[in-house]
């Protein structure tokens, strides 16, 4: 008896619980979720088709044991890297299966017929991608190593768009009609985010330093910038359409600077207003942790206030308020979303339009860039954050 | 020399610091001493006008000291705290350069500095100076702690608890590290504590502080022999003062011409380590001798005992 349970236990203890979980919804995706589905124009519904229905047996066959060993890394090896190796040979095989059914099954010259990525692809997608982002975490790379990850994944999918490997698969077809539209709108997306967090910063990072000088101001201060962050994005931009068309009306340089009561003016300011509460609070919070004596013994030496708030305490609360900046950029990427409701521009103008008219490729191209955006600027500024945290303990 | 004329602090209705007036003698450790809430610290943070007092002035060699911007004060005084209060994100040589980059020392001025004071404060200049305060040993951060108040060469020290958050061995060794600090420099220092153990090691004049009041400042032996206070003599401890007036003399100074028997015992040391050396060894008499290996003369117990009472 005591020699089968020592026999088991370990082996089942190896087994890993989130490995078996990825291999098991990934094996439900590939056998009974349609791997790609072809549409003979890009609104009705489509053909669902499996891996093997959509790509030659070869092809199907090598993708399904590349699979199958990425199955096997995720529920018996405990390496990371070798778990991390097996995801991502994993998602290049998803990825150029994809591609290659698109090729496929797209008839020669036929600019009207869609294959898009199906239910299975996604999944299969979502599981190897939460496998390699596992493995990377228990691999505890530094933080230039995780800014080398994320260029090198930017690099190799550039590499492949740039090459046309995706190109006859239906979020390309849309990217293909709107390729001028959807570089103006990047850009704008871009730039209302980054906008809107640059003139947060310049009016937080003040008022954080207030309320950290002045306690009796904390608790004001930040409850009314609590209250702007529970109102919804939609409602706060009509709100604010009110007053910033009065204004335009009223003040004939504000229209000629294009504030409107439509438009990006009040997509600009809501995020701005949203931004304020996170830089406020880190700021108050990074100051906070600044350790007592060292600003005593500044101001002792003869140090003036100025070269105290600058060299000493402003430094010291940097990663925190750096945090506080990462959730702001993360959190006005995906708002900005919205502001194409009001004509604000964005990717989200893809998002809404896709929406109207039923066309979910045109969605898709709005929303992977977002994400892809949102996702690098978190890996980015954390590793910044940490850079900055480990100089300076 | 540091005047203090009439100072005091009160907030709202609270007096802290109640009407001191003292002078302290230049090249000198003037230790202040009180129990918590004393106001021990809040005098010694006037000096600097860490904090403004509410009354009184205090002069430095004669100059009235609020006439100044109070930075610019504060550049001229070295400052030392508990718990040293390094910059946790500059390195010990950075740390250590602040004082005189304020003053706008010339690079090549304050590299040299630097170096000279960590080797008076016994670290290897090649491994510390670009090392951060996290690494390293708390005695060492004390070391630096003080190296950087010392750095501009200020002709007063204030230091507040300086050696409160040591262990008591390297506090014994920082508190040796101190005497020949002043000793090798010159300079005028005011010390907080509330450790008499510590006042009576190393200052040269004591001051006791209660509620606020000066109760008594002079020599540690006359705080012994002539408490001017009830509180006084609490403070300074009744079972044991003539223990500590005997630490207050060295076997040096009360050495008697001559030659006896008897084991030899350092000149450094005080009366009462020779004393306790004395029982231990069951002998009368001991050897006094210079750190060259001279003889200085002789001391026998009974000549120990006399200099253990008052008067």
């Amino acid at each position: 008896m005591s020699v089968r349970t020592a026999l088991t236990v370990p082996r089942l203890r190896r087994l890993d619980p989130l490995g078996a979980l990825l291999a098991g919804a990934g094996a439900v995706a590939a056998v009974f979720l349609p791997f790609v589905v072809l549409k003979s124009n890009r609104i009705v519904p489509g053909d669902p088709r499996g891996l093997l229905d959509a790509l030659p047996a070869w092809g199907a066959l090598g993708c399904q044991a590349v699979l199958i060993c990425a199955a096997i890394a995720a529920l018996g090896v405990s390496n990371a890297r070798v778990r991390l190796g097996a995801a991502l040979l994993g998602v290049a095989a998803v990825a150029l299966a994809v591609a290659a059914a698109g090729d496929a099954l797209t008839p020669a010259g036929n600019k009207v017929v869609r294959v898009a990525p199906g239910a299975g692809f996604w999944v299969l997608l979502m599981c190897l991608g939460l496998m390699a982002t596992d493995a990377v975490t228990r691999m505890r790379p530094g933080p230039g190593l995780r800014v080398l990850f994320l260029a090198l994944s930017i690099a190799v999918a550039g590499l492949a768009l740039a090459h046309g490997t995706f190109d006859h698969l239906s979020v390309m077809r849309e990217y293909a009609v709107n390729a001028d539209r959807f570089a103006r709108e990047a850009r704008q997306h871009v730039w209302l985010a980054l906008g809107s967090l640059a003139a947060a910063v310049l009016v937080a990072l003040p008022i954080g330093i207030l309320c950290h000088r002045v306690p009796r101001l904390r608790s004001g201060v930040l409850g009314t910038l609590n209250v702007i962050q529970t109102i919804p994005a939609i409602a706060l931009f009509g709100i604010l359409m009110v007053p910033l068309a009065a204004l335009a009306a009223a003040v004939p340089l504000a229209a000629a600077l294009g504030i409107r009561g439509i438009g990006a003016a009040p997509a600009a300011v809501a995020l701005f207003l949203y931004s304020l509460l996170p830089i406020a609070a880190n700021t108050v919070a990074g100051l906070k942790r600044v350790p007592r004596a060292a600003v005593e013994a500044a101001r002792g030496m003869g140090m003036t206030s100025w070269q105290i708030l600058t060299g000493i305490e402003l430094i010291l609360a940097l990663p925190v308020i750096l945090t506080g900046i990462r959730i702001v950029l993360v959190q006005n990427i995906g708002m900005v979303t919205v502001a194409a409701l009001i004509g604000g521009g964005g990717l989200g103008t893809f998002v809404f339009q896709g929406i109207g008219q039923t066309a979910i490729d045109l969605v898709l191209l709005g929303a992977i860039p977002i994400v892809a955006l949102a996702f690098s600027a978190a890996v980015v500024l954390d590793a910044l954050a940490e850079v900055l945290d480990r100089a300076r303990q | 020399m540091i005047s203090v004329e009439n100072l005091s602090k009160q907030y709202g209705a609270t007096t802290v610091v109640d009407g001191v007036s003292m002078v302290i003698e230049r090249n000198s450790i003037t230790v202040i001493v009180g129990t918590s809430g004393s106001g021990k610290s809040t005098l010694l943070r006037m000096i600097n006008r860490l904090i403004e007092p509410t009354r009184g002035r205090v002069l430095i060699d004669g100059h009235d000291t609020t006439g100044e911007p109070a930075h610019l004060l504060r550049r001229r005084i070295g400052y030392a705290i508990q718990g040293h209060g390094l910059f946790p994100h500059r390195t010990v040589a950075e740390n250590i350069a602040t004082v005189p980059r304020l003053l706008g020392w010339d690079e090549a001025r304050i590299r040299a500095r630097v170096e000279e004071l960590l080797l008076v404060f016994q670290l290897d200049p090649g491994a510390y100076a670009g090392a951060f305060p996290h690494q390293l040993s708390g005695g060492q951060q004390q070391r630096v702690g003080v190296a950087r108040a010392l750095a501009a060469e200020p002709a007063v020290l204030l230091m507040d608890e300086p050696f409160g958050a040591l262990d008591p061995i390297i506090r014994a060794k920082a508190q040796d590290d101190l005497l020949d600090i002043q000793r090798r420099f010159g300079t005028t220092i005011v010390l907080v504590t509330h450790d008499m153990d510590e006042a009576f090691r190393l200052g040269d004049h004591v001051a006791v502080m209660s509620h606020g009041r000066l109760l008594q400042y002079d020599r540690p032996a006359v705080l012994l022999t002539r408490p001017a206070d009830p509180f006084v003599s609490r403070m300074t401890g009744v079972s044991d003062r003539a223990m500590r007036l005997l630490s207050l003399t060295t076997a040096g100074e009360a050495a008697l011409p001559g030659v006896s028997e008897g084991p030899a015992v350092a000149a450094a040391a005080s009366l009462r380590e020779v004393l306790s050396e004395l029982l231990w060894r069951g002998a009368d008499s001991a050897v006094v001798m210079d750190a060259d290996g001279t003889r200085r003369g002789y001391l026998t117990i009974a000549a120990i005992l006399e200099r253990g009472r008052p008067g």
